[in-house]
């Protein structure tokens, strides 16, 4: 009787240490999204005022802000969600709609995977032969390209899924009325899944909008303000990666106040695309 | 009735015949363009692959096979060799790994098994947002709040603890610089956690209940249901999930060039600073002058290319059979 209570306790004690350890872990895993957080918002805040968003990148040792970096990254992230989405929900479309169950569409499921969690430095190497080393020098157009190149297999990602979702008797019925294929995809099956489409592209934003190793040397950095797209241009995280490394304490305090944007800008973003489907799963 | 009329006369019949075939055409040229996008997808991994050859190829040709197993790295005399750069990743990933799967494991356990329900969706949701927060971030975080940390109190300690233990006292030799393997391992190992964990989550969000039911039935403890029941389950999906994880921090960039010190040496102390190969390419890139210098950095790239590509292949695979079981 003894021997089978102490058996009872050390399996009720071993439960009772597995189960704590598993808490402590989910403790640290969110401990660690506080101690960044916190520190972004400490050392971040301080640095903010209207001059980051409406002065130029300071030469070394000079107060000064962020706007060229801040609309580099915004001209350069448009251009390569505008780019991308297109491509990424056409090949999404042919994966869930006329391409459901061919060989294709198996292959690109699965090169579209590894894509999507592809090194992001590969792709600026890539886009550094295809266009920088023909064309003789650093751009924004080539630091565009990169990040639309990572923007496709997300879209192409959640543009699959997401059609997957819309139900068969829809598209039957646009069919039976005697409309062609493609005014049911448009009209039918877009219209069903758009949140999660937009869901898609909305973090693909969120992913390319704090890339920083893809346009190190695609689009460079620049100090000055640029919108010619055929030159370097200056962009958020490729300023913060310069100013943190510099001894300069004025770059440092603009690279955490940069990095706060970002982190905000990004986890914004996130939060918001969630909150687009986690509706639509309530309903 | 008109309408009816209308329909049966000849003109009306013509016109009905250019509407199908208009209605063929843009279908067909809509089909075409999503064709094409799909396969598209397949053109951009075979355009790096070739690019990275051909960008590889003067490197490779000079230094052959010897290009990966020599430690120099010199650009003065232009002899280079990978060989510090795959020790660097390949290190700092597995250690990575190694802390990283025990905890998210962990959290996964306590999502799916013990967590209030009301609090599930908040706390899987901000575990996520660990893999939203930009790299740079996560580099820049680690270089001034996390390494001095690290410097002053965590790794002078360890130093005192093992300095007399053989082995041990050179795997964690001095001095403690702060940034070094062991830092951008840490660094990795918060970073790909997430990835880890949510995977993991999944995968035991297939367990049938019923499994788990009679597990208890029979008097097992949640322990005991997870160990015995939920993880054998489970096994390849976990697996998957670690390797895909395994790919993300092989690959990781900007959060390891801040804290890994980029130097080209092997050190048997894991608070030394080493370089990975992707730390190598961001650092020296756009600094690199001469065609053999950018050569071989782009070989690096292919060779982590290479890498990665193995790694990812073999978590997909290992996924895709977790979900054909399933029939999901």
């Amino acid at each position: 009787m003894s021997v089978a209570m102490s058996l009872h306790q050390r399996r009720k004690r071993k439960n009772g240490v597995m189960m704590a350890l598993c808490v402590i872990a989910a403790g640290i895993g969110l401990a660690w999204l506080a101690l960044i957080l916190g520190a972004l918002v400490y050392k971040g805040l301080s640095g903010v005022s209207l001059s980051v968003f409406t002065e130029m990148t300071p030469p070394p040792g000079d107060a000064g802000g962020l706007l060229n970096a801040i609309y580099g990254s915004i001209v350069m992230t448009i251009i390569g969600i505008i780019v991308g989405t297109p491509i990424g929900v056409l090949a999404g479309t042919y994966m869930a709609e006329y391409g459901r169950f061919s060989r294709l569409t198996t292959v690109v499921r699965f090169i579209n995977d590894i894509l999507l969690s592809a090194p992001s430095i590969i792709v600026g190497l890539f886009v550094y032969e295809l266009l920088v080393r023909p064309m003789g020098h650093f751009s924004a157009i080539a630091g565009a390209v990169a990040l639309s190149i990572l923007v496709i297999p997300v879209v192409v990602r959640t543009t699959e899924d997401m059609l997957n979702l819309v139900p068969n008797a829809l598209r039957e019925a646009g069919t039976a009325i005697g409309a062609p294929r493609w005014v049911v995809i448009r009209s039918v099956a877009y219209r069903a899944a758009l949140s999660g489409i937009v869901t898609g592209i909305l973090l693909a934003i969120a992913r390319i909008s704090g890339e920083t190793a893809p346009l190190l040397f695609t689009a460079l950095n620049n100090q000055f303000w640029s919108s010619n797209l055929n030159a370097p241009m200056a962009s958020l995280p490729v300023t913060i990666f310069q100013f943190a490394l510099s001894p300069y304490e004025e770059w440092q305090q603009l690279a955490w106040t940069g990095a706060l944007i970002i982190t905000l800008t990004v986890l914004g973003l996130s939060i918001f695309a969630r909150s687009l489907t986690g509706r639509r799963e309530d309903r | 009735m008109t309408a009816v009329s209308e329909a049966v006369t000849p003109s009306a019949m013509r016109t009905r015949e250019a509407t199908v075939r208009r209605f063929a055409l843009t279908d067909t040229i809509f089909r075409t363009a999503t064709r094409l996008s799909a396969i598209l997808v397949l053109v951009l991994l075979g355009g790096v692959a070739i690019s990275l050859i051909t960008g590889s190829w003067q490197a490779l040709s000079k230094f052959g096979f010897s290009f990966l197993t020599t430690e120099s790295w010199n650009p003065v005399t232009e002899n280079f060799g990978a060989l510090a750069p795959i020790y660097g990743t390949v290190v700092t990933s597995a250690i990575a790994i190694l802390i990283a799967v025990p905890i998210g494991i962990g959290i996964a356990i306590f999502l799916t098994e013990l967590c209030p329900r009301p609090l599930r969706r908040p706390i899987g949701i901000a575990v996520e947002l660990l893999a939203g927060i930009p790299s740079i971030i996560y580099g820049i975080w680690g270089l001034f709040v996390f390494a001095p940390f690290l410097q002053t109190t965590v790794q002078p300690f360890i130093i005192n603890v093992f300095h007399n233990v053989p082995g041990l006292s050179s795997l964690f030799a001095g001095p403690p610089y702060g940034i070094g393997l062991l830092t951008s391992s840490l660094i990795l190992a918060i970073m790909v956690l997430p990835f880890i964990t949510s995977i993991t989550k999944d995968v035991f969000d297939t367990v049938p209940a019923v499994l788990k039911e009679s597990a208890y039935g029979i008097g097992c403890t949640t322990w005991e249901v997870t160990r015995r029941v939920t993880i054998p389950y489970t096994r390849v999906g976990i697996m998957g999930g670690v390797m895909l994880g395994l790919g993300r921090a092989l690959g990781e960039t900007m959060a390891v060039t801040f804290v890994i010190g980029n130097a080209h040496r092997i050190s048997a102390s894991l608070f030394a600073p080493g370089t990975t190969i992707s730390a190598t390419i961001a650092n020296e890139f756009t600094e690199a002058d001469g065609e053999l210098y950018t050569s071989s950095l782009v070989s690096l790239g292919l060779i982590l290319f290479i890498i990665t590509f193995i790694i990812l292949a073999i978590a997909r695979y290992m996924l895709l059979r977790i979900d054909s079981r399933t029939g999901a």
